[in-house]
């Protein structure tokens, strides 16, 4: 197999973007993983001989990609906002609960046939925008669990956080997501 | 006894690791008792389904 001319590399530039957005919920940084590996693609040519196809041999690369830049998501310093303490404190949801840590008035209701809303369109619209509000960070841990059904320890050792951290974020994500959901889709079906 | 915080907490911890015995009794416990938990407990589960079905929905438009 030859090595593709950089016509054909540039014709894959859309799936890998797709491709790593999906995984990193961030332009930017998916942009430069796909740069990355193009680039890398064009200077590894003994790499691909051996290769069956070109998307794999992309794909490949672009993963390496991704994990060094979910790792530089995570240490961002415009993320620290959302250091999470060790101790597994998720105090920014204490306005739900009263004093005694029982729900206040946003409490859980019942949700009619959730089942059914993962057929209508528009329920997605709102998914995503719930999702969109999730820090950066809680919407890649979140992702990485819930979507790719990764183990927390994986999470952890490929972002380099701790398990409590991990924890905390996933609860986090759990927490807004539902009560979005509730306020935007859910609360409001008759 | 468990209160709403704690058991929404464990809800979501039972989603990523094993409980132990005495949290999961505790939590059944507290679930037993309290609806609203127990929506919190169904909606997180419903949580993972629509990420999957959300994850599969980005798969087939990356794919197309």
């Amino acid at each position: 197999m030859t090595l593709p001319a950089d016509q054909q590399l540039a014709d894959y530039r859309d799936y890998l973007l797709r491709y790593a957005l999906y995984r990193l919920r961030d332009e930017a940084a998916a942009e430069e993983a796909v740069q990355d590996t193009l680039l890398a693609a064009l200077q590894a040519k003994q790499g691909f001989a051996a290769q069956s196809s070109v998307k794999t041999w992309l794909t490949g690369i672009l993963k390496h990609k991704i994990i060094d830049a979910q790792r530089r998501l995570c240490r961002d310093p415009f993320q620290l906002d959302e250091r999470v303490d060790e101790d597994g404190d998720s105090s920014d949801f204490d306005s739900l609960f009263d004093t005694q840590g029982h729900w206040g008035s946003e409490a859980p209701r019942n949700w009619a046939k959730p089942e059914a809303a993962l057929e209508a369109q528009d329920f997605w619209r709102v998914y995503a925008e719930c999702s969109e509000r999730l820090p950066k960070r809680t919407a890649l841990v979140f992702a990485m669990r819930e979507s790719l059904g990764l183990e927390i320890d994986e999470i952890c050792q490929n972002l380099e956080i701790s398990t409590t951290n991990c924890s905390v974020l996933l609860y986090r994500a759990r927490m807004s997501l539902r009560l979005c959901l509730e306020k935007n889709w859910f609360g409001l079906q008759a | 006894m468990m209160n709403c915080k704690q058991a929404t907490r464990m809800v979501s911890a039972g989603l990523d690791r094993k409980l132990a015995l005495s949290e999961r009794l505790a939590l059944r416990v507290h679930l037993f008792l309290c609806e609203r938990c127990t929506h919190f407990a169904r909606q997180s589960r419903f949580l993972r389904q629509a990420a999957q079905a959300a994850a599969r929905r980005d798969k087939s438009d990356a794919e197309r």
